[in-house]
């Protein structure tokens, strides 16, 4: 048996001693289009960060075909939400897209033509080659979001983690990310997105994982994304769990 | 003071030669000034300029991080530095200073971390907590210091009107003594921002990003910072506290001015220049102090800037407001001259109106007659004083606002439970914003497109 793509395996994540994602435990073998689904407060983002190292984990392990997933991050895009730059600084369209080919250089070795082509070539496949020289404060939210997944696009990567690509971007942005994220799952790519559209979960994704600080379900959207996980989901949070967390940000407190 | 050290220089003078010197005399000349005072003006000017551009660069960086007030700390504590080296070795000499000055910098930026993630301090309050206490601890230090000549002003103020006075031999020429430390600061600079060019501009934007793609955003902060440290300690021998102003204005009025980094960074150190030349040769006519008249002349030009931006500059934005008000009481008299017509006897034919009753149309103030002259120029009116019609092409575009404007009023009534007297104020004003694609949309969201809540025929 072939080692899964992703692997996370009993992860916990605490922010300020106090747990906010519990035990998480979710595999994908397959590659496709994934959305993590929950209320707010749930840990959606908390999760990939974490994944991706930006947020230390308490507990647990995450693995990417069979490696410690840090070791993999060459493999592995992140697209943050929209809101986490300064979109008033000064650099274009085309330079943030090239910035995508920057963790395959590495350190000190500048982008040269073929990554300049590729660039170019992202910018394209979104649908923005003709902004390429505008100043990225001066789109539209939607637009901007396709700069961000054109950036993700010139890192080659196999394994895509979206945070929140769909918020505030009009009808027609959103039909352009989802072919998209379509035919890079066609290609063999693996995507999971934070999603807040309950919506347009079934039109949209194969799997989806239902979260609230711990997994209600996952798996199949045609299994799994029913009214009645869905009411576990957002039926409030486990009074339990929040209790739990209190009683050990205290306890580590007072020892 | 300043006389010995005139004597002194013009007495080492004598023995190594000056660069340069065959240029500044012929300056000299031309301006028919004394020669020794133009040679002295000209290298305070190029230490001045020297020591800009290394702010100006370091700031741009400090700007777009929204770490402005680093440089406000890191030259702060740089008198703890010094004063914490003379605690130590009990003497003052340049280079153990300049160390002590270094180590107080990063301490400055570490400690700054420190209480703030510690402590549970903001950010902004963390840093000054830091600078102001390790200020403190310098002045104490400092004003204790007896027998030792540790000048209070010149770590204030620098000594940028002598800068082209005291000189130091260097490889058989007499240069400017700043240049010692200044030269290196430059050239550390410039090599940084030539190597970590992508690496910076990364962190800089997405410093998540960065990480995620192996770069790391807190190695690229400390680096940062001992550069800047570096640049403040050596700027701050000219023009002392005030150094923050040459670290933060130019790289504010060149973001103003441009949206492209590698421009913004060369419009700084333009800028930066201009500063320190035009504060220096201010002060010398007004007797003044240089590097004040450099921060006076910083916060002058950043006044220009915020004006004359071509982006959102007042300027800019008051010539587009104007445009578009005219633009508002041009439509106004087209869409006053068709409901005229439409009223009139003879509905398909343009109505006959008069200058004066135009001008009321447009509303009647400052902007009525540009409005006029407008519509005449771009041929959407014809006729003489007396006799002024609306074009065919006038026709249409009347035609295309009342449009809009009943549309809006339909619109309103169906979908706000607004009294039929208050549907048109708001038509009037959104009657200039709606484009033929937005026609579109409302004509499908209307049950009865065909009329206005008024009865009156929605125009096509």
């Amino acid at each position: 048996m072939t080692a899964a793509i992703l692997d996370i395996h009993d992860m916990t994540v605490a922010y300020d001693r106090r747990p906010v994602l519990w035990n998480i435990d979710y595999t994908i073998s397959e590659p496709g289009l994934t959305a993590i689904v929950g209320p707010n407060g749930a840990g959606k983002s908390t999760m990939i960060r974490s994944v991706m190292g930006l947020v230390p984990m308490v507990s647990g392990e995450v693995t990417a075909w069979g490696q410690p997933a840090g070791s993999q991050l060459d493999r592995i895009s992140y697209v943050p939400q929209r809101g986490s730059v300064d979109w008033d600084f000064p650099i274009s369209v085309f330079e943030t897209v090239l910035m995508g080919t920057y963790g395959a250089l590495g350190w000190f070795r500048r982008p040269g033509r073929k990554q300049k082509a590729l660039a170019a070539e992202c910018l394209e496949r979104v649908g923005m080659q003709d902004f390429a020289q505008r100043q990225i404060g001066r789109l539209s939210g939607g637009q901007q979001q396709r700069v961000f997944l054109a950036r993700a696009l010139a890192q080659q990567a196999d394994l895509y983690f979206m945070d929140e690509p769909m918020a505030g971007v009009d009808a027609a942005t959103e039909r352009i990310v989802f072919d998209l994220l379509r035919s890079l799952s066609e290609e063999g790519r693996t995507i999971v997105v934070v999603h807040h559209d309950l919506r347009t979960v079934a039109e949209y994704f194969d799997n989806v994982v239902l979260l609230n600080v711990r997994v209600v379900a996952s798996g199949p959207v045609a299994t799994t994304f029913t009214s009645d996980n869905l009411q576990a989901t957002y039926g409030g949070r486990l009074t339990v769990l929040d209790q739990m967390a209190e009683a050990v940000q205290k306890q580590k407190e007072t020892t | 003071m300043t006389n010995a050290l005139m004597s002194a220089g013009l007495l080492l003078c004598a023995k190594i030669p000056i660069p340069l010197t065959g240029l500044t005399n012929r300056l000299a000349e031309l301006l028919s000034l004394p020669p020794n005072s133009v040679q002295n003006a000209f290298w305070t000017i190029a230490v001045g300029a020297v020591c800009a551009v290394c702010c100006a660069v370091a700031g741009c960086f400090l700007v777009l991080r929204k770490m402005s007030l680093l440089g406000d700390a890191l030259s702060h504590s740089v008198l703890a530095g010094t004063a914490g080296v003379y605690l130590l070795t009990g003497q003052v000499s340049p280079l153990p200073m300049l160390i002590g000055a270094l180590v107080a910098g990063l301490l400055t930026a570490v400690l700054t971390q420190f209480v703030h993630e510690r402590a549970d301090v903001p950010e902004d309050s963390s840093i000054g907590i830091v600078f102001t206490s390790l200020f403190a601890f310098g002045v104490v230090v400092v004003s204790q210091a007896k027998g030792v000549h540790l000048d209070l002003d010149c770590v204030l103020f620098g000594d940028l009107a002598l800068a082209g006075v005291n000189l130091n031999p260097m490889g058989g020429y007499l240069w400017p003594a700043a240049f010692r430390t200044l030269i290196p600061a430059l050239v550390i600079t410039l090599a940084f921002l030539a190597v970590f060019w992508k690496e910076l501009k990364l962190s800089s934007f997405d410093p998540v990003f960065a990480t995620t793609v192996g770069i790391s955003a807190g190695l690229m902060h400390y680096l940062l910072t001992t550069v800047v440290a570096l640049v403040t300690i050596s700027a701050m021998e000219v023009v002392g506290l005030l150094v923050v102003a040459l670290l933060i204005v130019p790289a504010s009025i060149a973001r103003l001015l441009t949206d492209k980094l590698s421009t913004m960074l060369w419009l700084a150190s333009a800028v930066g220049v201009a500063c320190t030349t035009s504060g220096y040769l201010l002060a010398l006519w007004l007797e003044s102090s240089a590097a004040g008249m450099t921060a006076v002349m910083s916060g002058l030009l950043l006044a220009v800037a915020i004006v004359l931006s071509p982006h959102e500059g007042l300027l800019v934005r008051a010539a587009r407001t104007v445009r578009l008000r005219v633009r508002i009481c041009a439509e106004d008299v087209l869409a006053g001259l068709f409901r005229q017509q439409e009223r009139s006897s003879t509905p398909a034919q343009p109505v006959q109106s008069s200058r004066t009753e135009c001008l009321k149309l447009a509303g009647g103030g400052l902007l009525a007659a540009p409005a006029l002259r407008w519509l005449q120029s771009s041929r959407l009116l014809t006729g003489t004083r007396e006799d002024v019609r609306l074009t065919t092409q006038g026709t249409r575009y009347a035609r295309s606002l009342i449009r809009s404007h009943r549309l809006w009023e339909s619109y309103l009534l169906e979908n706000f439970n607004l009294p039929a007297d208050h549907l048109h104020d708001p038509a009037e004003a959104m009657e200039h914003y709606i484009g033929p694609e937005m026609q579109e949309r409302l004509r499908d969201e209307l049950s009865q497109p065909a009329e206005d809540p008024h009865g009156r025929s929605i125009p096509d």
